[in-house]
Order: structure tokens, then C-alpha cells, then sequence
């Protein structure tokens, strides 16, 4: 039985295999979809989670090896109807097309703003790894400027 | 491409609607299957029994398939087309809500059901969503506002012409009443709907409230929060996983494979070899490939086991295609000036080359794949006398009938759910992987399955951008001025039936056709097995490469300026009469938004050191775009796309923050595409996923300034149109830079990259 931390929230999962990746198992079994498959290689980023307030690529470490430690979906970013700062900028610059790739993006980014309250370009250029085939870069950089600049002062908690 | 899809639509939805009134006995539909059906009774939706009998106390107000008004006010609108990432859904929300008077904030916007008796074409393909639906969703907005202010008149025992309405409310200014469409909604369901559509008043332009405004995507809320919108999201009880192994080589079949071992892994419940359906070599993918399927109790499971499969591939018909030896092919063919098929001839084409010292170039493009981030998958539950399907499809309607011959049911027992597309780009105008999933799922009946394909069933079995080449010859005046053009483009058609491959063809009104007195364009086609398909702005996004390439090599060689030069040459026909029909190529619009891209990118105008400016205009899907480049390259050929300066007129512009999030990811998706390539030996594509096909990411996406003209034209789409100039306009500006043309694409092949 595998025991995981996700969203604040104990869960246990039976009879999956040792190698499964965290992204199936969050997918599958505890339906939490809001996670993306994209690539299965660790390229494009769609299924960008933390561990323990890391960026990883969910569909590179198996399930197993998150046991016990803090996993962190874009289903829980937020608490409550209560959006992040991050949440609201994507809302407000109108930032996703297609829309897929959007929570890894803001998987990615929240990271950032933990380490980077108010991100250089630079900054964002080397973090903000995924890829959005829509092309929506513009608007993410945009959005990330916004969100930092509404949590300043405020501890920077985005 | 609008008559491509034309025919790729018209058998199906016909056919479907045709089902379908005979099914229901249909009969209040006026205007006909596909048109003025805005104010049909909204047959499917959920409530209009009830609405039939004797009402109950409290109804909501359905008066058309596309506007619900429940009595608490609550406005609910439905979106008939496909959302791929274009932003249908909030564009569709704001024209029905401004000719309804809605306020936004009452309204939701949702997928309708999928259903052409009631709503005609639904698809998403060709930019076509808005120039189609413009006219049938503003009837069916203003319908449904005439109704509710005709229940207010007589709920008053006042005159209609004496309301107004605003922000969801009926006004009777003359007594200082008010009505909101909620408290309505009942007496509006009772009313009959308008008889003619088309003599509803429409509001004029000047009396918008909503559209030309930004919107927020309707969506993202959800979006953000990671709610499931997607195909692959879709959970249900009971649920099993698919996936269908297919030969690399596209067409090839299982001579053998390791099936009762497979079926014994962990998480396995069944495994077995798929004939196919689909023709070997079809330029369409149209059905189920051969393979073997694998279906089990987890996506993983069936990954793992994917690994363990060993098949013995039967290539006797599968494809043998090379790039290597199309492009030595395509080379040898290109020296002749005239090729196999003559598509137009102007005047006398040889008579001037043989007297004139012609500028020639020699262009060549790859492959491309679609490359969108959610792979193909699609849950299907086949239940013996009905199949029920959530898909991630551009063309719901060709799925119907696909489907239904596949498992040997009539197309009217075919249920599909629209689910919002993770990005579309053309691929999803094929629904080969839809077919996938009612193939397995008629195999293990009466359980919902979860078909899957990996990111590399995607890149490896895509319906390419066909690649291609061209040989050009132009003729310039004393003047400079271009005088002759011959054109002759390789391209490529299916082996069997000879048709040119999607998006591989010679329209015989390709500029400059008919702006010069001397023209051929001509084509040779070599046979291609490789299944292409539309990609995004199919056709012209190469057109639109060779041809404005070469545009800027003739002002160039003529010692003119290229902005002058493309005036010059469109000025031979300003002031030309629009034609009738849908908007084609006019002179006018183009000299329009040339002029506002040089305008605005500071045409002609010092420059910080180092940067140089490139240009392009293009015409597609009814939209006339420039696009003005501001590049710089360093010593190592690493090009950086400072600015972007993009001039549009695609009439008035719906949703201001969805137009500009278009053109800007256009211009995005451009420069990705610039360094981007598949190749194929022996009949597989040699790139399969985003380690060897690196799809743009964010580093120096450029400044993307967007100038619409907002013309009185009726509005067209923007999912496509966009693309088209940017590529040349790049490359345009790299020979400014560096004085080194590029022929050849990926620009990576001329050693340079995009920063």
C-alpha cells in the first residue's frame, strides 16, 4: 500500500505497481487530472507538481518515491475559492489558448515566485521550462510580473 | 482550403442531419439544414419538454438551441463549435449575449450538444467559426431579446416599440418600469418564436456594448484551478485503459506479435491484433490502422506492457517514403520551367523569359508536426445497441458516421460529448484517433474505455504540414517593376488515387496571377504515403514563405524598396469593385494594412545598431495581415526576434484580448516552426518526441505589437491568418541583416538558429 501527502491530505493507494510514475497515479487513481500528461519524458512540463515545494516532473519520479513527502497539485494551489495571486494574473491577462499546458505553467511559476519574489526576465527565462505549443509566453511572463507585484509587501507569498 | 472543407463536411452532416429530422420528425426547422435555424425549438436540450405541455409555474426561457434564461436570471449560453484553444467558446458567448443585451456577468457559456439538425455545420477548421456563425447567432441573440420584450409589452399592455433593454432588463422608460430577463423567462417560453430570423433588427455597430471589448476566456477560471475540461480527463466508473501499438511505418500490418504473453501481465485484461480499417496508404487517415491493442486497468499498466510487446511488422504495405530521395527528386524536376499540371497561364510566360534575364530561386520546406500538448485519446463505451464517446475532436460530425460504420451501428445510435481541445491546430479535423476508441471499445463492450496514445503514437502517426519546394523565375521591367512570374511548385499525391495531398496543391488565383500580364504557375507531383492534413493556415503558411520570400529577392534585384515594391504591385488593382461571395483577395485591404504595419514598425526610419527590419504580407482565410519583423543576428547565425509589428484587418474584431492572444501565439508558433523539421525514412518519421522536435519555449518570445484595422467588413477568424506572414517576414529580415537568403526550411539546414 502506498501512502502519499497530497494537497494537505492523507491518501492511500492499493496494487499499484513500483515503478508507476506520481503522474498516473495522481491521474488514475486519485482522479486529480488537473495534472497533464504531455510528453511521458520529461520534456514539455504538463505535468509539473511539487514535492515538497519543488517543481517536479511527475511523469519522471515513481509514485513510491514521494511516499511520505509533501505532494502539491494545481488542484491545490488555492484554498477554497480563495485564488493565488498567480491564479487571478492567468485570469486576468487572459493568459491560456488551449488551455493544457496551464497548470504545469502555474506549477512551474508558483515555484518561482518562492524562490524569486519579484523575478528578473533572465529569472523567468531559466525557471519557466514548459512548453506551451499555443505559444501563450508572452502573456505568462505578463501575468508572472503581475502576480509578483501584487504580492509585494506581502510577504510574497503567491 | 474553405472548399476542402466544404467537401469535407458537406456528405457527413447531411447525412447526419438528414438522420436525424427523420428520427425526431423534425419539422419547424425554417431556412433549411445549415442555415436560419437559429430560432428552430431547442431539440436535446435538457427542459424543453416541459415546455411543449402546459408549463409548469416556473420554466426557463429556451427559445433557441443557442439562449437559455432560467427564471433566477441565470443566462446560459451555448457555444455550437469545438474549443481548440481559439477562443470559440468566449467569442460565440459575446456575440449571442450583445444582440441579447445580456449583462456578461449573468452569463455561462457552454458546449452544446453535438447535432447538426439543430445547429448545422459544427466544427472547428479554416478560421471559418466566426464568418459562418456571425450572421445565425446574432438573429439567435435578438430572437430571443425580441421575445422577452414582447412578453413584457404584454405583461404591461404596453406597446413593444415603446421598450428598450439593457444589462439583462426590459425597460419601459416612458412609466419607469423595469424587468429583468429573469422574471420574463416564464412568459417568454410560452410566446412562439420570431418567424423569419432575418427580419429581426440587428443592432448597428456604433450601439456595441460587449463586442470589441476584452474578455477573459470563459474557461479559465477552471482552467487555473485544474477542473476537468479535457477528453482525457474524463472518469468514469468502472473505466478501463486502452492503447493501440501501430507499425512506425505508416500502413504496415502485425504478421505476429506476443499477444497470450501480454495478456498475462499485471494489470492486463486483454490484448489483441487490430486488422485496420483504414485504407494502407491514405493521405486522409479515415479509419483504424493495424496494430495490436492493449487494454487494462491503468494508463500504466498498458505503458508497461507496451514495452514488453515484440511484434514482427508486415511492411509489404506499408509506406517506403524518404525524404532524402524527395528532395534529390524534387531537385532534378525543379530545372524544368513548366511541371505536369498547368493550374494558370496569363499571356505568354516563355516568350518573355526567353527575352529577358530572369531572377530565379529555388525554395524548399519540411514536414512539420501539429506537435499540440494533449495527445490524441478518446473515451469510448460501446453498449451493444449505442456507443457513447468524449472526444477532443475539430470535426464532431465526421466522427459520427466514422464511428458508426466501425461498430456496425446506424450514426443516430453515435452519442459524442464535445470535450475542450488541448490545442487542435488541423490535426483534430481527422479523427482517426476517435475511431481508435470505438474499435476497442466494441471489442470489451459495455465498459468505458480510456484510449491513449503515447506522445510518440502521436508525433510518429500525426497528419503532417505536407513539405514541399518551388522554382520561381521572375521578370522585372526597365522600371524594376515585376513584370513576369512563372511559378512551378513540387508537391506531392496519394500513390493510388493521384489527388494532391492536403494542403499540396496550386490554387489557379494565387497572387500574383491576376495582377500581371505574363503568369504560369505549374505544378509536379510526387507520390506521397505519409498521411498529411491540415496545419494550421494549410497551404498558405508555405505559400506565404516562398512566395513573400521571393517578393523581397524581386525588390531586392530592382534595387526598390520592398514596402514600395508590394504597393506598387497591389496598386495595379486598387479600387477594383469587391467581388460577391465570400471576401476574397482585395487590393485595397492589403495596401491598408502594408501601410499600417510600416507605419507602425518605423519603416524607412533609423534603427538601433544592429537591428534590420523584414516584411510580408499575406492573404488567408479572408483575413489580410502584414507583418513587419525587427531582427538582429550575431556572429554565430543565432537570430533574436526583437518586435513583431502585426497589422490585421479581419473586419471588426470580436474579442480584443482573444484576438491579440492569436496573433501572438501565431507569431510564437511561427518562429518555433522556423527551426522545426520531421524527416522520414523507410516510411517513419525519425522525430518522435519534444527531445528531437524542441517546440519553442519561452525564452525571447518577442514583443508582438497587433494593429487591427476594425474595417466594416464582416468579421473573420484569427486562428490561422496570423501565421502566414511571420515566417517570411523573419527571413526577410535575417537577409537584411546578414545579406544570406534562406531557401531552405528548417533555417537550421543555412546553419542558423532562433534565439
Amino acid at each position: 500500500m502506498l501512502r502519499l501527502n497530497v494537497n494537505g491530505q492523507e491518501r492511500t493507494i492499493d496494487g499499484i505497481a513500483d515503478d508507476t510514475p506520481l503522474l498516473w497515479v495522481l491521474r488514475d487513481e486519485l482522479k486529480l487530472v488537473g495534472t497533464k500528461f504531455g510528453c511521458g519524458v520529461g520534456q514539455c512540463g504538463a505535468c509539473t507538481v511539487h514535492l515538497n515545494g519543488q517543481p517536479i516532473r511527475s511523469c519522471q519520479i515513481p509514485a513510491v518515491a514521494a511516499a511520505g513527502e509533501k505532494v502539491t497539485t494545481v488542484e491545490g494551489l488555492s484554498a477554497g475559492a480563495q485564488l493565488t495571486a498567480l491564479q487571478q494574473a492567468w485570469i486576468d491577462h487572459d493568459v491560456p489558448q488551449c488551455g493544457y499546458c496551464q497548470s504545469g505553467q502555474l506549477m512551474t511559476a508558483t515555484a518561482l515566485l518562492k524562490q524569486h519574489p519579484k523575478p528578473t526576465d533572465a529569472q523567468i527565462d531559466q525557471f519557466m521550462t514548459n512548453i506551451c505549443r499555443c505559444g501563450t509566453y508572452v502573456r505568462i511572463r505578463k501575468a508572472i510580473h503581475a502576480a509578483a507585484a501584487a504580492t509585494a509587501g506581502k510577504g510574497g507569498a503567491a | 482550403m474553405i472548399a476542402e472543407f466544404e467537401r469535407l463536411l458537406a456528405q457527413p452532416v447531411e447525412a447526419a442531419a438528414a438522420q436525424s429530422l427523420s428520427r425526431r420528425g423534425f419539422m419547424k426547422l425554417s431556412g433549411g439544414v445549415g442555415g436560419g435555424l437559429v430560432l428552430a425549438l431547442a431539440v436535446g436540450l435538457p427542459d424543453q419538454a416541459s415546455a411543449q405541455g402546459a408549463p409548469p409555474p416556473q420554466v426557463p426561457f429556451a427559445p433557441g438551441a443557442y439562449v437559455r434564461i432560467s427564471p433566477d436570471g441565470k443566462i446560459t449560453l451555448y457555444s455550437k463549435n469545438p474549443e481548440i484553444g481559439q477562443g470559440i467558446k468566449t467569442a460565440f458567448g459575446v456575440i449571442l449575449a450583445e444582440e441579447l443585451d445580456a449583462a456578461w456577468a449573468d452569463v455561462t457559456v457552454e458546449q452544446s450538444e453535438i447535432n447538426a439538425a439543430v445547429y448545422g455545420a459544427q466544427f472547428a477548421g479554416g478560421s471559418l467559426s466566426i464568418p459562418m456563425n456571425w450572421d445565425n447567432l446574432r438573429q439567435a441573440g435578438a430572437g430571443a431579446r425580441a421575445m422577452l420584450v414582447s412578453a413584457a409589452a404584454k405583461q404591461w399592455g404596453v406597446a413593444e416599440s415603446e421598450l428598450t433593454t439593457a444589462d439583462s432588463t426590459v425597460i419601459h422608460a416612458a412609466s419607469g418600469r423595469k424587468a429583468s430577463y429573469g422574471s420574463l423567462a416564464t412568459a417568454a417560453a410560452a410566446l412562439p418564436v420570431p418567424a423569419d430570423p432575418k427580419a429581426l433588427k440587428l443592432k448597428d455597430r456604433k450601439d456595441y456594448k460587449l463586442i470589441g471589448k476584452r474578455f477573459t476566456g470563459v474557461d479559465n477560471l477552471d482552467l487555473v484551478t485544474g477542473k476537468p475540461l479535457f477528453a482525457i480527463d474524463v472518469n468514469l466508473p468502472g473505466m478501463l485503459y486502452a492503447s493501440l501499438v501501430k507499425c512506425p511505418s505508416v500502413g504496415g500490418k502485425v504478421a505476429s506479435a506476443n499477444i497470450d504473453q501480454i495478456k498475462k501481465l499485471p494489470g492486463i485484461t486483454d490484448a489483441f491484433i487490430v486488422e485496420g480499417t483504414a485504407k494502407p496508404a491514405n493521405v486522409m487517415l479515415t479509419g483504424v490502422l493495424p496494430g495490436v491493442a492493449i487494454v487494462g486497468k491503468s494508463t500504466w499498466a498498458v505503458f508497461s506492457a507496451r514495452k514488453q510487446l515484440k511484434v514482427t511488422w508486415d511492411h509489404s504495405t506499408a509506406s517506403k517514403d524518404s525524404w532524402t530521395d524527395y528532395v534529390a527528386k524534387a531537385k532534378e524536376l525543379s530545372v524544368k520551367p513548366v511541371g505536369d499540371k498547368v493550374v494558370r497561364t496569363v499571356g505568354d510566360i516563355d516568350k518573355v523569359l526567353a527575352s529577358a534575364k530572369p531572377v530565379e530561386a529555388y525554395y524548399q520546406f519540411a514536414f512539420v508536426s501539429h506537435a499540440q500538448l494533449e495527445p490524441q485519446n478518446t473515451v469510448a463505451w460501446f453498449k451493444g445497441d449505442s456507443i457513447e464517446l468524449w472526444a477532443p475532436t475539430q470535426l464532431p460530425a465526421n466522427s459520427l458516421p466514422l464511428v458508426a460504420g466501425i461498430v456496425g451501428l446506424k450514426a443516430d445510435k453515435v452519442t459524442l460529448h464535445q470535450m475542450r481541445v488541448g490545442g487542435g491546430f488541423g490535426r483534430r479535423l481527422l479523427n482517426d484517433f476517435v475511431a481508435d476508441a470505438a474499435y476497442v471499445a466494441k471489442q470489451v463492450p459495455n465498459t468505458p474505455i480510456k484510449l491513449m496514445w503515447t506522445r510518440e503514437d502521436d508525433m510518429e502517426h500525426d497528419a503532417y504540414r505536407v513539405g514541399g519546394f518551388m522554382s520561381y523565375k521572375g521578370v522585372l521591367d526597365e522600371q524594376g517593376k515585376l513584370a513576369a512570374l512563372n511559378a512551378h511548385m513540387i508537391g506531392f499525391e496519394d500513390p493510388v488515387s493521384k489527388a494532391p495531398t492536403t494542403a499540396s496543391d496550386f490554387g489557379a488565383n494565387e497572387f500574383p496571377a491576376n495582377y500581371l500580364t505574363d503568369y504560369r504557375a505549374s505544378m509536379s507531383r510526387l507520390p506521397l504515403s505519409m498521411p498529411c492534413g491540415p496545419w494550421r493556415a494549410p497551404g498558405t503558411n508555405t505559400m506565404s514563405w516562398v512566395q513573400q520570400s521571393f517578393f523581397h529577392e524581386l525588390a531586392v534585384a530592382a534595387k526598390r524598396d520592398h514596402v514600395e515594391f508590394l504597393l506598387e504591385v497591389f496598386g495595379r488593382k486598387a479600387g477594383a469593385a469587391p467581388q460577391a461571395g465570400p471576401p476574397g483577395l482585395n487590393p485595397d485591404r492589403a495596401i491598408g494594412v502594408i501601410k499600417l504595419a510600416a507605419e507602425k514598425a518605423g519603416w524607412g526610419k533609423p534603427l538601433p545598431k544592429g537591428r534590420h527590419l523584414g516584411m510580408a504580407f499575406f492573404f488567408s482565410h479572408q483575413g489580410h495581415i502584414a507583418e513587419i519583423a525587427e531582427v538582429s543576428v550575431d556572429a554565430k547565425k543565432k537570430v533574436t526576434v526583437h518586435k513583431m509589428t502585426v497589422a490585421c484587418d479581419i473586419g471588426p474584431v470580436i474579442n480584443l484580448s482573444g484576438a491579440e492572444n492569436q496573433v501572438q501565439g501565431c507569431i510564437v508558433d511561427a518562429m518555433s516552426t522556423l527551426a522545426l523539421e520531421i524527416t522520414m525514412e523507410n516510411g517513419a518519421a525519425q522525430q518522435v518526441n519534444y527531445d528531437k522536435y524542441p517546440a519553442r519555449r519561452m525564452p525571447n518570445s518577442p514583443q508582438v505589437d497587433v494593429h487591427f484595422v476594425q474595417s466594416n467588413y464582416n468579421p473573420s477568424g484569427l486562428g490561422e491568418p496570423a501565421f502566414p506572414p511571420a515566417a517570411p517576414a523573419i527571413c526577410n529580415a535575417i537577409f537584411a541583416a546578414t545579406g544570406t537568403r534562406i531557401r531552405t526550411l528548417p533555417i537550421t539546414k543555412a546553419g542558423f538558429s532562433v534565439a
